[in-house]
């Protein structure tokens, strides 16, 4: 049996959390820190990280586990933290997917090991429920979480939208630094509430920064959640697009949160069962709803900058595609947020996910067919990432998809 | 523009090769040139530029470079570079405008474009063979070049089922194949109808390939079988398909097209300056050097010269000597022993693809040279041409592989706890545990490391192996290439090249590579004292000291690699033959071995449904040995008691499970034998007859129902499973089935004692990808409501709402509650007669194997008839669902349980725990995620109370090599 996280490990270890988004993950820690948890991102993507997940995980199990793992592993045995002074977190989603198994992939690495390190899931289904453990989702840190969420996905959609254009180099990340630490605070304070007030002083602040014209050519990224976003899977995606002298686009986390808290609902209704539980997934679902709304409502207003997908607007798109019934993985997601893409102008995508995704074969290469033939414009790409995948040939797929874009309309593929 | 250039220069640098294009304003061709850079890519595009020089002089050009190792070289140099696609559309575009699709193949890369209707643009995935790399890779199986292989290709008779996705799979197809004597022509002409099964399905993913049709590429210009297979294969007519006189150039062709409009004006020499100036701007991963001075290497030899053989001549020995054959995957190895141990004769080679004539020929001369008062008293046989050459050569004794390999091993060190045994093309690991064969961890479906791999990348890079291995040992800086298969590792190399690694480097990496694929790939050791204390290891591979240091190295510890490492498992059925001399040998005499002959040729075996290709040998008096059967009715022999198995109980229940169709149907119903329904059919069949429907289901599986569906197969790495559906959806719309119904089910039925009860996301939900993927496909021919089979009144409601075209014949929740009770006898039924089989079994004294899989590989051309080579080795089968319901859980999983079908699983595995007579086999498909779950915690079920673990992995391949060796190693472990 593994070890727990008890109450009095709260003063004595620290926690180590993989980064997946560094800027929302950095916010959800410092949340965590008012409540008495120390915890720390990973941010290591040395080699021996790859190598440690071969190491210790079944090699044809998902590329994201054997990240976060190899990650954990190579944390350990590194000599930095104290493996009697370290737990560890990880997300489990609950679905039909491998990733909730994640959690026992590490125990099994850790067995032999580290047998004394805990670790801790952090889920919203209600999974490993312990009332012995020390670390408690409350309803007050899953509040504040969600606003973190929003935040992020803000500062990071802003920032998009300002690094390839700005005039000075490196403004961008500089005022986004600027906001993490602010942000920091004011999950400190509480004047986090205050959402109006601060969605519109991000908005101006990085409205200042001076920008060339916007005409790059924009690409959006969707796939499996990890790769699409960790610049330790997709091998620094976002950099090399930019590199490109493309405009990445890249869909908020706060869509898969509300895919996540209505697919409880939507199951309810395709499987004719009402209870408890899709009751409060479908008040949940909507209270999220409403303050996204308010976020799209207010970068509307502001006028500079594209607001995120509305979350309705996805499930229309997705229906036309695709069941919202398909909830493993990131699901029918995938499908509408290429939908959406297209939709909004974004005709080039990049589909990432890792190799041999189950969710994927249908949601993504099962679907690219029928987006194509609504949007005979559409530009997809689908990249799988593995260990063994290099980066070479990973940016010459990405590199046809961008000669093709960047032909006039007659020179099109 | 005044100084406007007049000529043009396309470079592309491909994998393989570059190819340089000059255009004069006119676009007409002044010069092109095709040449093998043999990894030297900048030297070879400087002497192509040099010699441009001596034509053209100082002129401008306007240069632009393309190709998949240009990128960096653009890069480096500072060159305008186009993506090669693009470049190939440009050509296209201008030479040849009504074409309608393009195929490229190249060395590594296989490309296609459809140019009309819809124009898209796709290259290989990263897991792909079918490119000129995999057709120089079989070409040096067969022993013949790439042109060689060309002409043998045009005299075939026939074409074998081989599969292309990567060459690992395609080699573990052919090599049977060749083993068991099947014509070479033959063979040539399967592997180009590979690789356009590998286009078609690979990358036309769904979208038919039709109109005029460009072929392009290297290998499309050369080699003629593989032109004839495309155009046979897409039935192209001589005027549609369209092989371009420059195809080999072409892709350079288009790019000094590019280059006109936005290449870089300069001269050549400036060309060749920046080319010879490019640095690469990141380095490649390294590691250690294997040695670091000379004297550490001798220190290392010598230490291993410890674990010799000594030798023995067979000219003048007398007394008894036993002969041991390993006729291996690509080498022929022999030894002839003497009584006290003394190595007579030894040869090790490769079989070129003739195992039998080698050994045939090495008889003879042992005939020849032996002293006349040397008998042979005894001999054994093992590998894969084990059963051929037995049969020919009438050898005493056929072994498995692995208990040959711990014959030898334990000789050496009778304390040997873990064999790593790397040959030609296996990778053989087990460990032993109170001295007989614990685990075995063979290498299948993709993988790099082994003697051939590094062979076919020495012959790439233009070097004899022996001396290519020598480089590495003292390479300064080797590079770390990972760990996966061949095709990832070529673009590895690629990369590493790119970087500026040397071959000494690249070759080291090689040797690491294949290491870090066994350790972590295919024994997964976590730490070194897993491995155990006394570690031998064998294989011709580990005679390349390079690979034996790597191995060293990873381990932090020495290994005992005796002098014979080539030869073990010869050694190993030598000392099987001393261990068990008969009374009087059967092996053929010397004057029989003279006259010796054998013919070879193909057949169909008409004893069942599954057709298997025969290959049948005949022998020069008059025997024959006949292969490719999987059961013994192919062999010629009639079934001997037959042995129950519960696989084809399940199989004919469910085909046979549809009711007699009502008088007057108010429709017809299709219903596909694919995934989830070779469990519920009996279930929807009853439904919908009840409900006044006439109930079809599609036709059995086989190769050519994967064909049929093939064209609209989106993800070529699905599981083959999911692959056949796609047949099984056209085989029913040829049916005039009024509509297909499939419903989705996020969950399947709760069976208890589970965390949950899902279905996999592929079983879960293939009709919507079905649906948008196959353009016959219409919301009232396919109908695929979503469904929870544990809620009945949801179940009705959405069948209500699914069916409400159709006047039903009956109440909806009666018809449910026939269906449900329906289901549950089949789900009874198939226990109870589980349970008889186990009784017959045990009262005939016979061994049980429980093949744990999914429902769905009760069908035959998913299982390959694996439960046929079960039974042919005396053994009753029964499945996991027989056997689920049975089990005592009475501990936690390591892991969430959450999949209706693995639950299983792990119940049958806790039910054979306590079961003294039977033992479990896994069956996992290649591509199923979830069994990389799923077989780590099974295996520790079973072996925490001493049982066995043995997995068979499966896919397209029909090949049951692996199969067999893996269960007969089985049931030598059971009889221990």
């Amino acid at each position: 049996m593994s070890a727990r996280f008890t109450p009095e490990m709260k003063q004595t270890h620290t926690i180590l959390v993989p980064d997946m988004l560094p800027v929302h993950f950095q916010l959800l820690i410092s949340i965590l820190k008012k409540y008495g948890y120390h915890c720390e991102l990973l941010r290591t993507a040395s080699r021996a990280v790859v190598d440690e997940g071969l190491k210790n995980v079944h090699n044809d199990t998902c590329y994201p586990a054997l990240l976060v793992i190899g990650q954990f592993m190579e944390a350990l045995k590194s000599g930095r933290y104290h493996p009697d002074r370290t737990a560890l977190l990880i997300t489990q989603t609950g679905g039909g997917c491998r990733a909730s198994n994640y959690i026992h992939l590490l125990r099994k690495a850790l067995e032999q090991q580290f047998p004394q390190v805990p670790v801790i899931s952090l889920n919203f289904s209600g999974l490993e429920k312990d009332p012995k453990s020390g670390f408690q989702l409350t309803a007050p840190i899953f509040l504040k979480f969600l606003y973190a969420v929003l935040y992020g996905d803000l500062l990071m959609s802003v920032s998009n939208q300002c690094r390839p254009y700005e005039l000075e180099k490196g403004r961008t990340d500089k005022l986004l630094d600027r906001w993490q630490h602010r942000l920091e605070t004011a999950f400190q304070t509480g004047e986090y509430l205050k959402t109006k007030k601060l969605y519109r002083a991000i908005l101006d602040d990085f409205a200042k920064i001076e920008r060339a014209k916007r005409n790059k050519i924009r690409v959006g990224i969707v796939g499996e959640i990890y790769v699409k976003y960790s610049p330790l899977a997709n091998n620094h995606l976002e950099d090399f697009l930019l590199s490109e002298g493309c405009e990445p686009v890249i869909p908020s986390l706060l869509e898969f949160v509300m895919y996540c808290a209505v697919s409880t609902n939507v199951d309810g209704k395709l499987y004719g069962y009402h209870n408890k539980k899709t009751i409060i997934n479908g008040i949940g679902y909507k209270a999220i709803y409403a303050m996204q709304k308010q976020q799209i409502k207010a970068v509307r207003e502001h006028g500079v900058f594209d607001p995120p997908h509305d979350f309705e607007e996805l499930r229309r798109l997705a229906d036309r595609y695709i069941s919202q019934g398909v909830s493993m993985g990131e699901g029918w997601l995938i499908t509408a947020e290429m939908a959406a893409l297209a939709e909004s102008g974004t005709e080039n995508i990049i589909c990432t996910q890792p190799f041999g995704c189950l969710p994927n074969h249908i949601v993504a290469k099962g679907m690219m067919r029928v987006i194509k033939n609504a949007y005979p414009n559409a530009n997809i790409t689908a990249i799988d990432y593995d260990p063994g995948a290099t980066k070479v040939n990973q940016e010459n797929r990405v590199k046809l998809m961008l000669a093709n874009a960047r032909k006039p309309e007659s020179f099109r593929l | 523009m005044t100084n406007q250039p007049v000529y043009s220069l396309g470079i592309d640098v491909g994998s393989t090769t570059v190819k340089t294009v000059v255009l004069d304003e006119h676009d007409a061709i002044l010069f092109h040139r095709y040449q093998r850079h043999l990894s030297r890519v900048r030297e070879t595009v400087a002497e192509q530029l040099v010699e441009l020089q001596t034509r053209f002089g100082d002129a401008v050009f306007s240069v632009c470079i393309t190709g998949s190792a240009g990128l960096g070289l653009a890069q480096s140099a500072d060159i305008s570079f186009v993506q090669e696609v693009h470049a190939a559309f440009l050509a296209v575009k201008h030479d040849y405008p009504d074409a309608d699709a393009v195929i490229e193949l190249g060395g590594e890369d296989a490309k296609i474009m459809f140019l009309t209707g819809g124009t898209e643009q796709r290259m290989n995935g990263s897991c792909a063979g079918g490119t000129g790399a995999f057709v120089d890779q079989m070409a040096s199986l067969l022993g013949v070049t790439a042109d060689e292989l060309d002409a043998l290709s045009l005299k075939a008779e026939k074409r074998y089922p081989i599969a292309s996705r990567c060459g690992v799979f395609a080699k573990s197809d052919i090599q049977p194949l060749l083993n068991q004597g099947a014509r070479k022509e033959d063979i040539a002409a399967s592997i180009f109808q590979a690789v356009v099964d590998q286009t078609v399905s690979g990358l036309a993913q769904g979208r038919t390939i039709e109109g005029k049709v460009l072929f392009l590429g290297g290998p499309l210009s050369f080699l003629q079988g593989l032109r004839q297979a495309f155009v046979r294969t897409l039935a192209l007519d001589a005027e549609n398909a369209v092989f371009p006189e420059k195809a080999p150039v072409f892709v350079a062709y288009g790019c000094a097209m590019y280059a006109k409009q936005s290449g870089q004006n300069m001269t050549l020499a400036e060309t060749l300056k920046k080319i010879q100036n490019a640095v690469s701007a990141t380095a490649a991963v390294t590691s250690e050097p294997l040695f670091a001075s000379r004297a550490d290497y001798e220190e290392f030899v010598a230490r291993h010269k410890q674990h010799d053989l000594p030798f023995g001549d067979i000219r003048t020995v007398t007394g008894n000597a036993y002969l041991g054959i390993d006729a291996g995957s690509t080498t022929t190895k022999m030894v002839l022993i003497s009584e006290d141990g003394r190595l007579l004769y030894s040869h090790y080679a490769a079989n070129l693809g003739q195992p039998l004539d080698r050994v045939v020929k090495h008889l003879k001369t042992i005939y020849e040279r032996k002293h006349p008062d040397l008998h042979i008293c005894a001999s054994a046989v093992t590998g894969y041409g084990e059963d051929l050459i037995r049969a020919g050569l009438g050898i005493d004794y056929g072994i498995v592989e692995t208990v040959a390999h711990f014959k030898a091993a334990s000789y050496f060190c009778p304390d040997v706890d873990f064999i790593m045994d790397i040959g030609g093309q296996d990778i053989k690991c087990f460990k032993i545990r109170n001295h007989s064969i614990d685990s075995i961890m063979l290498n299948e479906a993709c993988s790099s490391g082994c003697g051939s791999f590094i062979q076919s990348f020495a012959q790439a890079l233009g070097y004899e192996i022996g001396a290519f291995s020598q480089l590495g040992l003292f390479a300064k800086h080797p590079v770390d290439l990972g760990s996966r298969c061949t095709v990832f590792m070529n673009s590895s190399v690629k990369q590493a090249q790119k970087e500026g690694a040397t071959v000494e480097d690249i070759s080291a990496g090689l040797s690491a590579s294949i290491i870090k694929n066994a350790v972590y790939k295919v024994i997964r050791a976590k730490s070194v004292d897993e491995l155990g204390k006394n570690i031998v290891v064998q294989g011709g591979t580990f005679l390349n000291d390079a690979v034996l240091r790597s191995f060293e190295m990873e381990l932090g510890r020495p290994v005992i690699r005796p002098a014979v490492s080539g030869l073990m498992g010869a050694f190993g059925a030598a000392l099987y033959a001393k261990e068990h001399i008969p009374a009087q040998s059967t092996l053929i005499s010397a004057e029989k071995l003279a006259d010796f002959s054998n013919t070879s040729t193909g057949a169909k075996c008409n004893g069942c449904t599954a057709h298997c290709a025969l290959n049948i040998v005949k022998f020069s008096d008059g025997s024959r040995y006949i292969s490719g059967n999987r059961c013994e009715k192919g062999a010629g022999q009639k079934s001997a008691n037959s042995i129950p198995s519960l696989y084809d109980y399940k199989y004919q229940s469910i085909l046979q499970c549809v009711p007699k169709a009502p008088a007057a149907p108010i429709g017809t119903v299709g219903l596909p034998l694919a995934l989830s329904f070779y469990e519920q059919m009996p279930f929807w069949a009853k439904l919908f007859t009840e409900l006044g429907f006439r109930v079809v289901i599609s036709g059995e599986s086989d190769r050519n129902m994967y064909y049929r569906g093939q064209h609209t197969i989106p993800s070529d790495t699905v599981c083959y499973p999911a692959k056949l559906a796609h047949g099984h959806i056209e085989d029913l719309l040829d049916q005039n089935v009024d509509f297909v119904f499939w419903p989705c089910m996020s969950y399947n039925v709760d069976e208890g004692s589970n965390d949950n009860h899902y279905n996999c996301p592929v079983v879960a939900y293939y009709p919507e990808l079905l649906r948008a993927n196959n353009a016959r496909l219409t919301p009232k021919n396919f109908i695929t409501p979503y469904m929870d089979l544990n809620y009945p009144k949801g179940v009705a409601k959405a069948l209500k709402r699914s069916l409400k075209g159709y006047a039903l014949k009956a109440n909806l929740n009666l018809a449910l509650n026939a269906a449900y009770a329906t289901q549950k006898q089949y789900q009874e039924a198939v226990v109870a007669q589980g349970q008889e089989i186990i009784r017959q079994a045990r009262a005939e004294g016979r061994k049980i194997i429980v093949l744990a899989g999914r429902p769905y590989h009760i069908d035959k051309e998913i299982n390959h008839g694996i439960h046929k080579l079960i039974t042919g080795l005396g053994m009753a089968v029964v499945t996991e669902d027989a056997v689920a319901p049975l089990a005592t859980v009475d501990e936690k999983l390591g892991v969430l349980n959450q999949w209706t079908y693995h639950a299983r699983m792990y119940r049958a595995a806790h039910y054979v725990a306590a079961q003294p007579d039977i033992q479990l086999v896994q069956l996992v498909s290649f591509g199923c995620g979830i069994d990389a779950v799923t077989s780590d915690e099974i295996r520790s079920i079973l072996e925490r109370k001493g049982k066995l673990y043995t997995q068979l992995k499966i896919d397209e391949i029909n090949n049951l090599g692996a199969a067999r060796i893996r269960l007969r190693s089985l049931v030598a472990a059971m009889e221990e």
